[in-house]
């Protein structure tokens, strides 16, 4: 007689880890991966228009110059140049930190992690956005937290709804740990909060005891419009924490990012990135450093304003095929810049079910249950734009909307309502 | 042996094949065998023709892969491969098709029938749903006829919630098959051998999902969502004997050789209900063969083993 889970180590398990499932949308993706399919479900930032001599006399110099302290470990928080860069970078959003309150991460994932870790016990409530960035799902998950999400709109995340939900969870006793929001080409909502709710919503979280992560990967791609001021710049009162990353600025793959936040969080996470992984990669910390001081910091505005030229071009590749192709009850933002943007179709249509579809047409997207943890999303999708070329993105949307107008057609021949 | 493991390939399934193929790599190297993993993703012809193999190991799963194509070429290139041949594999991979033949032997399964695009567009939806009434009714299970494991499939308790699940099962497949819901105990049934040599039926697994009521595709590939128990407990003897029986029937009746599993409920009545038929079940770390076979004392590189005798023995009857 044997009782089994196929897995001679489950009993033994922390029960964090059952929370945390393998979906059909990731085996699904595994086959997005093909070079015959155009898949528009990556959020990969163009890496291949780097010019590869700069980068290959970046990392000689680092080898012959600084090799032994770039081989070696670093403090915890960070090397002392790659700060200084950070405090420009910021400085560039109208922000004005102090490099004491800055702790380098590996990543700016490595931030949503420690935070989740930091704040949320099991059963702790966190908000979140409506849809929200899919890679933060694993770490609410991993901590068992109960997400609430807030639906966001065109203008963004709207202050009089978290205001409600606060005090629905304070009717039901629970008070939320504190507020995840993307305000700036949202990934993947692709919407921007306005000036107007980011002076509310910091506003608020002074009158209610709020702490806000304000994560703000992508609004140095601006290509379009006037910059909005980030939440952290609003903030008199420590109630935000910032979260940037050098993924979409520069380089996905060297794995630097930074938290920005009052004092005495900082010092947790100091303790928590400790447990992590000591530090952050010295080697990379330095071809950061490296890269954003060449030329008095010209070198890697050219490069963000290159980048900006190439994705402005790619999304109205996508928002012109998006009309011409997909169904007419489509929805979906146009963003002023960042990676994304999200589509949704009427509520008929189950993304998951719909990608199936599409790949057999050899093109992918993300579903939009993915950015939900309460079952919403359903009908919508992320699109991607940065990672190809705009004939390819043509192509991928031409099929994509093939797809959802025989899924459509299907769905009224059932009697299903094709409306939103 | 130089063996070309076949695995990957184009379907929703491809990760869990090569997972499966992976094993059976290891397998075969303890073996002392030559394995080469063989992605069929593309120029699986050349890639056979050329590639000088004594047998072919098939880890294979899903759409386009377990339909009995690959066995065609095999057979066609003349290299022995594991597993049932050709026909009963399209039989088996078709639900509907294999359904009708399990009706005409007797075979219990559940009451079914069958739409596709086409039928629901013809007799409109109002049709569709009165016939699903009428002939299944409430609750059901929709399955698309050809998709492996369980992606597309729905539970669906009432009326309102039909047409979201045919919409979505034909999402995976043009045909779908739409049969009463058995509720009861799964049981998934291996067996080895068949076509010349006598068919041996191993020990039942019981499929006991942790959390959700469904034994859904995400609890069937993920660790530790799943309880399986080998032999299952608490069955009288009759009814095991009688499961034993209803399987190899099946096993049979589609023609299946090689190795193959056959999933079914078992009622409150106790009476063995089959499910479908798998001639190409997985052969992962989380799979339902290996923890059978562990049970019968068959490690998996010993049936790795048996299937290449197999495979070798069916090819000379061939």
């Amino acid at each position: 007689m044997r009782r089994s889970t196929l897995d001679p180590y489950e009993d033994r398990y922390a029960r964090r880890v059952f929370g945390m499932r393998s979906s059909v949308m990731r085996d699904l993706m595994a086959i997005t991966q093909r070079p015959e399919v155009i898949s528009l479900a990556g959020g990969l930032p163009n890496t291949g228009a780097f010019d590869r001599e700069v980068l290959a006399s970046l990392l000689e110099e680092i080898s012959r110059t600084d090799g032994a302290r770039a081989l070696q470990y670093g403090p915890t928080e960070g090397i002392r140049g790659v700060i200084d860069v950070i405090v420009d970078v910021m400085r560039t959003e109208g922000m004005d930190p102090d490099p004491a309150n800055i702790i380098v991460t590996t990543g700016g994932q490595q931030v949503l992690d420690l935070f989740a870790r930091t704040f949320l016990d099991p059963g702790d409530v966190v908000i979140a956005e409506g849809p929200t960035y899919p890679g933060v799902v694993p770490c609410f998950d991993a901590v068992q937290a109960d997400v609430r999400h807030v639906p966001l709109d065109e203008d963004g995340l709207n202050p009089d709804l978290v205001e409600e939900l606060i005090d629905d969870l304070a009717r039901e006793g629970l008070r939320p740990k504190y507020l995840y929001t993307i305000p700036t080409f949202q990934n993947p909502g692709g919407c921007t909060t306005t000036l107007e709710r980011r002076i509310r919503l910091v506003e608020l979280a002074h009158e209610r005891d709020l702490i806000i992560l304000e994560d703000n990967p992508y609004s140095l791609l601006r290509y379009e419009g006037e910059p909005v001021p980030t939440l952290r710049s609003l903030d008199q009162h420590e109630r935000v924490a910032y979260l940037g990353t050098f993924s979409k600025i520069f380089s996905p793959g060297v794995r630097v990012g930074w938290i920005e936040a009052p004092r005495p969080i900082l010092a947790r996470i100091n303790l928590m990135k400790q447990a992590a992984d000591l530090c952050s990669s010295t080697f990379m910390q330095l071809l950061v450093t490296s890269f954003f001081t060449a030329e008095d910091g010209a070198m890697w505005k050219r490069w963000v304003s290159d980048l900006n030229v190439i994705y402005r071009e790619r999304r109205d590749a996508m928002v012109e095929a998006i009309d011409e192709f997909f169904p007419s009850e489509v929805e979906y933002t146009v963003p002023q810049g960042g990676l994304f943007l999200w589509a949704t179709l009427p509520a008929a249509i189950d993304t998951t079910d719909l990608l199936a579809r599409a790949l057999e047409k050899n093109v992918a997207f993300v579903p939009g249950a993915g950015a939900y943890l309460d079952g919403n999303g359903g009908s919508s999708m992320r699109l991607n734009y940065s990672a190809m070329e705009s004939d390819r993105i043509r192509e991928g949307i031409r099929r994509i909307g093939e797809t959802a107008n025989e899924a459509l057609d299907l769905a009224r021949t059932l009697g299903l309502d094709g409306e939103r | 042996m130089r063996v070309a493991v076949l695995c990957g390939g184009r379907s929703h399934e491809r990760t869990v094949s090569l997972r499966s193929g992976a094993r059976v790599e290891q397998a075969l190297l303890h073996l002392g065998h030559e394995p080469v993993l063989v992605d069929t993703e593309e120029n699986v012809e050349q890639l056979l023709r050329d590639g000088g193999f004594d047998v072919a190991f098939i880890a294979l799963h899903g759409r386009g892969e377990e339909d009995g194509g690959i066995q065609a070429l095999l057979g066609a290139l003349g290299i022995p491969y594991t597993g049932s041949r050709s026909t009963p594999c399209a039989a088996a991979y078709d639900k509907a098709r294999a359904k009708r033949l399990l009706v005409a032997a007797n075979v219990p399964t559940p009451r079914f029938v069958t739409f596709s695009e086409g039928s629901i567009e013809e007799q409109g939806a109002m049709g569709a749903l009165a016939e699903a009434r009428e002939t299944i009714g409430y609750p059901l299970v929709v399955k698309p006829a050809r998709s492996g494991s369980s992606l597309g499939t729905r539970f669906v308790e009432d009326e309102e919630a039909m047409p979201r699940a045919l919409l979505g099962a034909m999402s995976y497949d043009v045909h779908v098959v739409v049969e009463t819901h058995v509720s009861g105990r799964e049981l998934a049934v291996t067996l080895l051998g068949g076509g010349d040599s006598e068919v041996r039926v191993l020990p039942a697994v019981e499929i006991v999902p942790r959390n959700a009521d469904w034994f859904d595709y995400e609890s069937r590939y993920a660790h530790g969502e799943t309880e399986f128990t080998c032999p299952p407990e608490g069955f009288p003897p009759a009814v095991l004997d009688r499961v034993a029986e209803v399987a190899l029937a099946a096993y049979e009746t589609l023609d299946c050789s090689g190795f193959g599993r056959v999933d079914m409920i078992i009622d409150d009545a106790g009476d063995p209900w089959v499910l479908e038929v798998a001639t190409a079940p997985g052969l992962t770390e989380t799979s339902l063969v290996p923890l059978a076979c562990e049970a019968a004392g068959i490690a998996l590189p010993r049936l790795v083993e048996l299937l290449l005798a197999d495979a070798l023995a069916q090819s000379v009857a061939d």
